[in-house]
């Protein structure tokens, strides 16, 4: 591994670095607020290359690679943590699985559409009763002459409702376990698909999270993605990368909160000096810096092996499970450091410890990337 | 971010007449007035940060035994079950440190160092437990159609009000340093 980053992925640092200062911190406080999605985000993040950055250029992507990818979820994270799960959420859960088991007419169809941000997407797969135990969904897909008819309902749903192009998971054998599900691309507005409540949640107010509802909703037989009984694998590898998206977005609430508590304790006196001058607060602050440098490493390793070719499900579930503990102690750290300040809305450490809890629950909880890398050092 | 129930406001004063009557102490008596009831309040923070810590464990221990995955209560598995042994002698710990306390200030014994001890534990307690619990929660814990999210945005003040956790180990080692 290369510890020194490419010119391109330092020039695309700086790029995503600055728009996100200028473009979406601003709003982000407001958003949180207002539970609140901004497709004007998402639509400059499309004229930027943001949305298609390690897909070829034949297929509107950028041509880039998961590093930079990575970097550009964290930077985003940074300042705002919503803007950051569009981003993983629509690269890592809706594009990928088409780039990596969509045939042509797929990839030209629907990967052009995500690569360049025309569409937004989404990945649909866990349900009410299946949770981490995805082989208990009750979705069906049933083959009907050129269609498949899908019913059933799925939640969590990260950009649910706002998302054009979805990938849904189904079973088209309901008596097989795993081996029954099928992978199915459902662009909205098709008969039959609609969307349910929308969550209230502790953080990340500013990324929908949505039900969606299937009701014999007819798909073209077009949209199976890959074979059928193959959606067990594609759900799961599809998860494997989605993990170095959210490790990045740990890594960049991490950075954004330790980087408010470094400048705050710089600047507030008690006692006649600054807070920074008591070890109490300094190596404090030494500890979360610690933390975040072990956790950024940890995601690029994983990212640099997905672009390389190289086995990275143990490395992502690793980087996601460290990021995500990391971000969670981190933003409560430095609450502590802003004191009673850090505690209201008029700074943003409260929002990164309100955004940091869901890296510890989404595209597997911390118990299921223990299960994974438990089950990887000891076979 | 939490206490949404309890109004934190500034107030301010501008050329505000008081009458003499209500000069509490003497004059210059401020400084020791102020510092005088901390062990109460301490022990009394604990104690909010005890009933945030007891609630958040009681939610949590109910709903893993009856969420099931893989065909078991998720209760069933020790990823699960030992967290909640982790949660449950955390709470009990603060528990006994706030009641240690309490027992020594109404038996009139300084309880400057216990009181002190008895609010870091107990607020840290608070806030590893209320964070557990939306993680036994998963997905649905980070909703608000259940109540541990809201216990753990409440934790967090227990650590910074009544005295910040670092002047409480200020408190505790100049006890132990003198």
């Amino acid at each position: 591994m290369n510890f020194q980053l490419t010119e391109e992925q330092q020039m695309l640092r700086k790029m995503v670095r600055d728009y996100a200062e200028n473009e979406v911190a601003p709003t982000a406080a407001e958003r949180d607020e207002e539970e609140r999605f901004d497709r004007e985000i998402f639509d400059k993040m499309a004229e930027l290359g943001l949305t298609g950055i390690p897909w070829p250029e034949e297929y509107g992507g950028i041509g880039s690679d998961f590093v930079s990818y990575a970097i550009a979820v964290e930077e985003l994270s940074r300042v705002c943590a919503s803007t950051g799960v569009t981003l993983s959420a629509h690269i890592s859960l809706a594009s990928w699985p088409i780039y990596t088991y969509g045939n042509e007419d797929q990839k030209k169809t629907f990967l052009q559409r995500l690569a360049t941000g025309e569409a937004l997407g989404a990945y649909a797969l866990s349900e009410p009763g299946a949770g981490s135990d995805v082989a208990s969904m009750r979705t069906t897909a049933k083959k009907d002459g050129d269609d498949y008819i899908l019913n059933g309902n799925k939640v969590w749903i990260t950009n649910g409702g706002v998302a054009d192009i979805y990938v849904v998971f189904a079973k088209t054998d309901v008596d097989a376990k795993h081996k029954g599900i099928s992978a199915f691309i459902v662009e909205k507005g098709t008969d039959g698909f609609s969307f349910g409540k929308k969550e209230q949640k502790l953080g990340i107010r500013s990324s929908p999270t949505t039900e969606l509802i299937f009701e014999n909703c007819r798909v073209p037989k077009e949209n199976l993605l890959g074979e059928e009984g193959e959606g067990f694998k594609i759900a799961m590898t599809t998860l494997d990368g989605g993990r170095n998206g959210i490790a990045a977005q740990a890594v960049g609430i991490a950075q954004g909160a330790l980087d408010a508590a470094t400048d705050y304790a710089k600047e507030r006196e008690q006692f006649g000096k600054p807070i920074a001058n008591n070890q109490g607060i300094s190596f404090k602050l030494a500890d979360m810096a610690t933390q975040v440098e072990a956790s950024r490493l940890l995601t690029y390793q994983a990212a640099y092996n997905e672009s390389e070719g190289i086995p990275y499900q143990k490395e992502s579930a690793m980087a996601k499970l460290y990021a995500g503990d990391t971000a969670m102690k981190v933003s409560v750290e430095a609450v502590q450091v802003f004191g009673g300040y850090g505690y209201t809305k008029d700074y943003p450490v409260e929002r990164f410890m309100r955004d940091a809890k869901i890296t510890q629950i989404y595209e597997g909880t911390q118990e299921i990337q223990r299960l994974v890398i438990g089950r990887m050092v000891t076979k | 971010m939490g206490l949404h129930g309890s109004a934190t406001v500034s107030l301010t004063f501008d050329n505000c007449r008081i009458p003499e009557s209500q000069l509490l102490g003497q004059e210059g008596e401020g400084y020791k007035i102020a510092l005088s009831n901390l062990n109460i309040g301490r022990i009394g923070i604990g104690a909010q940060a005890l009933g945030i810590a007891e609630a958040a464990l009681d939610a949590s221990t109910g709903y893993a035994k009856e969420r099931e995955q893989f065909g078991k209560p998720i209760a069933h598995n020790q990823g699960i079950s030992f967290k909640l042994a982790d949660m449950a002698t955390a709470v009990e710990g603060s528990k006994l440190l706030i009641y240690n306390a309490a027992s020594m200030h109404e038996g009139g014994v300084d309880c400057a160092k216990e009181a002190s001890m008895a609010k870091k534990f107990a607020s840290q307690t608070a806030v590893d437990v209320s964070i557990d619990a939306v993680q036994v929660y998963g997905g649905y814990g980070f909703t608000k159609d259940y109540p541990v999210e809201r216990y753990m945005r409440d934790a967090k003040i227990t650590q910074i009000y009544e005295g910040t956790t670092e002047i409480q180990n200020l408190v505790i080692s100049r006890q132990l340093l003198k």
